[in-house]
């Protein structure tokens, strides 16, 4: 593991454990910093007010030049994906900044962030139309699927 | 809406630089203008005349290659008004085709790639403050030391050069080669520019490099994909390697085409049968069933208890082989016409087969054999000139009845392959008899080195081999010129069937 990978990482941890933003909390880590699991709690006054995600975050020994694999968690005690238009219920989330948009510039807690107000911003809880056809098809990994990003302000 | 398509592989990286389209499926280049650079350097031609079975290639070394790159980019360099590097840069992106090239620049003009310091600044990766920094004309900006890791990553773990693009992830800006030499250190940046010509070879598709292990030569050679069904590229490189240009097969596989090679090497390796080929070097005499072992290439053997003479090959015996009757080639095929069911088709099948695989085979063998031999006599002959009172006798004749013979046992390895897929018609039949004649001569020559050298008889001997190599030097001709041109004319007619019956009929248990 390259020195800035975990240089990077410890400094992203200890950012967000003492100066946590609202809703997002970093529930574990392993001691290598590869995998995060962090909870998410909807807003107030959101379609999923009361609702709490986990998200999990897989991080290549190329982060953050290359982007870490991002999906939300589904099990008896990580609950279920959100249902929404972007995200799939295997979990994975169709947002570009993600894939082909990721810059290094941005963290752990931006994607959090963006994550949470795609949450915010949905009027109606859906499920993606195409969502039993990806699941089926879809491997483990979302990066691996090549994503059309068509409109980001739902 | 969200759309996707799941698919197995990598998330395609190859977006290209901001307003840079190129279509890869676009095969229409032309590269006589790189071959004409070419030629005002002094390039290793092929030194043999030209027949009509060979074509016309040239051998490249990296430096011939460097010198290309350089002198194509100071010419394109100059038409722009950029910086060789950034019109090296360019060329690269485009694969060569300065046509493309400067179409879409002149719609595009581009600045410079830039490194730049700036103050108050945090490096998006390392978080690190108040160090210097690097940057293309996209403004991503990285600190060296982080911009340089990268680099170094890309070039050494992954070997890219020519398609390296920005650090952040999600910009398609290529970085260029001024901006690499300043960044990493001076190990790496070789390597680069090693990967930066070999890259050169994968992008023209004239250029190949020599198939063998650790060969440093490339072969420029115009010979188009399309008509490898006419032509089979022979070509050589600068240490003499012989590999087909159209296969990349690390040997000459004339006269026998690129398509039907690889489906004869994949069905050679894929059979069980073939795994039980002749159980090496010996076979059991007909006539007395003494134990008889092959330690020379001539297929004509002779049984030291009963002295029958046979062919090794299909067992006959040899009495046939030396005549207009000789017929060891051919394959009789009316088993296959007179079979009727499964079983029987498939045994016919299964015979056509062996009897094709293993003269295939028994040249390759024989081949090896005659090295050895002709190399162990000529050693002999040195010491012998050396103990003794013998008048000294040139032995370079040996080393070239040598050659002939192997370059011809391997022309003869290949009519099999070639043979196994003809359909029986009049273009056949006249291949099949320059077959018979090259193999006749070859096994007549394998045999004169198989003979006493006797002191007295040296001179006798040295010019009966001589006669005879030419003979099998001309022989070898005639079946390249006539099977080139018949290629040429669209005259053969090959069938896949009888491997497919083979395949298709094949008892459970055998695939
Ligand atoms: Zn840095
Ligand atoms: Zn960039
Ligand atoms: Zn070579
Ligand atoms: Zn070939
Ligand atoms: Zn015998
Ligand atoms: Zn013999
Ligand atoms: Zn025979």
């Amino acid at each position: 593991m390259s020195n800035i990978f975990l240089k990077r990482l410890t400094k992203e941890l200890r950012d967000m454990q003492t100066n946590p933003p609202s809703g997002i909390s970093v529930e574990s880590a392993d001691d290598n910093l590869n995998v995060w699991k962090i909870r998410l709690v909807a807003a107030e006054g959101t379609v999923y007010e009361g609702e709490v995600f986990t998200l999990q975050f897989k991080f290549g020994n190329k982060y953050p030049l290359e982007s870490p694999e991002v999906c939300f968690l589904l099990g008896c005690v990580s609950g279920t994906p959100p249902m929404h238009p972007h995200i799939y219920s295997n979990g994975h989330i169709c947002l570009s900044i993600l894939y082909d948009q990721w810059s290094p510039a941005l963290t752990v807690s931006a994607v959090c962030l963006s994550i949470l107000s795609m949450l915010s911003s949905c009027g109606m809880k859906e499920s993606p139309p195409d969502d039993a056809a990806y699941v089926k098809r879809a491997g483990n990994n979302p990066k691996k699927t090549t994503w059309a990003f068509h409109d980001d302000s739902v | 809406m969200s759309d996707y398509e799941a698919s197995e592989n990598e998330t395609e990286n190859e977006s290209m630089a901001a307003s840079y389209h190129y279509d890869d499926d676009e095969d229409d280049l032309n590269d006589d203008e790189l071959m004409d650079e070419f030629d005002d350097a002094p390039v290793t031609r092929d030194a043999d005349v030209r027949r009509s079975y060979t074509v016309a290639f040239e051998v490249r070394t990296s430096e011939d290659l460097a010198r290309v790159q350089q002198t194509e980019a100071d010419d394109v360099g100059a038409v722009l008004g950029v910086s060789t590097e950034a019109a090296a840069t360019l060329l690269r992106f485009f694969r060569w085709r300065k046509d493309r090239l400067l179409e879409d620049y002149y719609g595009n003009p581009d600045s410079d790639a830039l490194l730049k310091r700036a103050e108050d600044f945090e490096c998006p990766v390392c978080f690190d403050v108040d160090c210097p920094v690097a940057q293309l004309k996209c403004a991503h900006a990285f600190c060296t030391a982080c911009y340089a890791r990268y680099l170094s990553g890309r070039i050494t773990e992954e070997g890219e050069s020519r398609r390296i693009q920005c650090p952040d992830a999600s910009c398609s800006v290529i970085v260029d080669e001024k901006t690499v030499e300043t960044l990493v250190d001076p190990k790496v940046f070789e390597k680069y520019k090693a990967l930066l010509i070999k890259s050169y070879v994968d992008d023209v598709p004239s250029l190949k490099w020599c198939p063998h292990p650790n060969c440093e030569y490339a072969v420029q050679c115009k010979v188009p994909a399309s008509s490898l069904d006419e032509i089979v590229p022979s070509v050589k490189c600068g240490d003499g390697h012989s590999f087909c240009f159209g296969c990349s097969l690390p040997q000459d596989h004339q006269p026998c085409v690129c398509s039907l090679v690889k489906l004869w090497l994949k069905k050679c390796a894929d059979d069980s049968e073939t795994a039980n080929w002749i159980s090496a070097n010996t076979k059991e005499c007909e006539k007395c069933q003494s134990t008889i072992e092959k330690n020379g290439g001539c297929n004509h053997m002779t049984c030291r208890k009963c002295k029958y003479e046979f062919c090794w090959v299909c067992m006959g015996p040899w009495s046939d082989h030396g005549t207009q009757w000789y017929n060891c080639n051919r394959f009789d095929e009316k088993a296959s016409i007179d079979a009727r069911d499964n079983q029987a088709k498939y045994r016919a099948a299964l015979e056509r087969y062996l009897h094709y695989f293993n003269r295939y085979a028994n040249h390759e063998q024989s081949a090896k054999l005659d090295k050895e031999l002709s190399e162990k006599i000529s050693a002999k002959m040195l010491e012998m000139q050396k103990t003794t009172e013998m008048s000294w006798i040139e032995v370079q004749f040996l080393s070239t009845a040598k050659e002939i013979l192997l370059a011809s046992r391997n022309t003869l390895k290949w009519t099999y392959c070639f043979a196994y897929y003809l359909t029986r018609d009049n273009t056949t039949e006249l291949f099949e008899n320059n077959q018979r004649d090259l193999e006749m001569a070859v096994e007549q020559l394998s045999e004169l080195l198989e003979g006493q050298f006797e002191v007295e008889k040296m001179g006798e001997v040295k010019q009966k081999i001589l006669d005879k190599s030419v003979y099998v030097s001309g022989r070898r001709e005639v079946l390249l010129t006539a099977t080139a041109a018949d290629l040429a004319d669209g005259r053969f007619t090959w069938s896949l069937e009888s491997s497919q019956t083979l395949a298709l009929l094949a008892p459970a248990g055998k695939k």
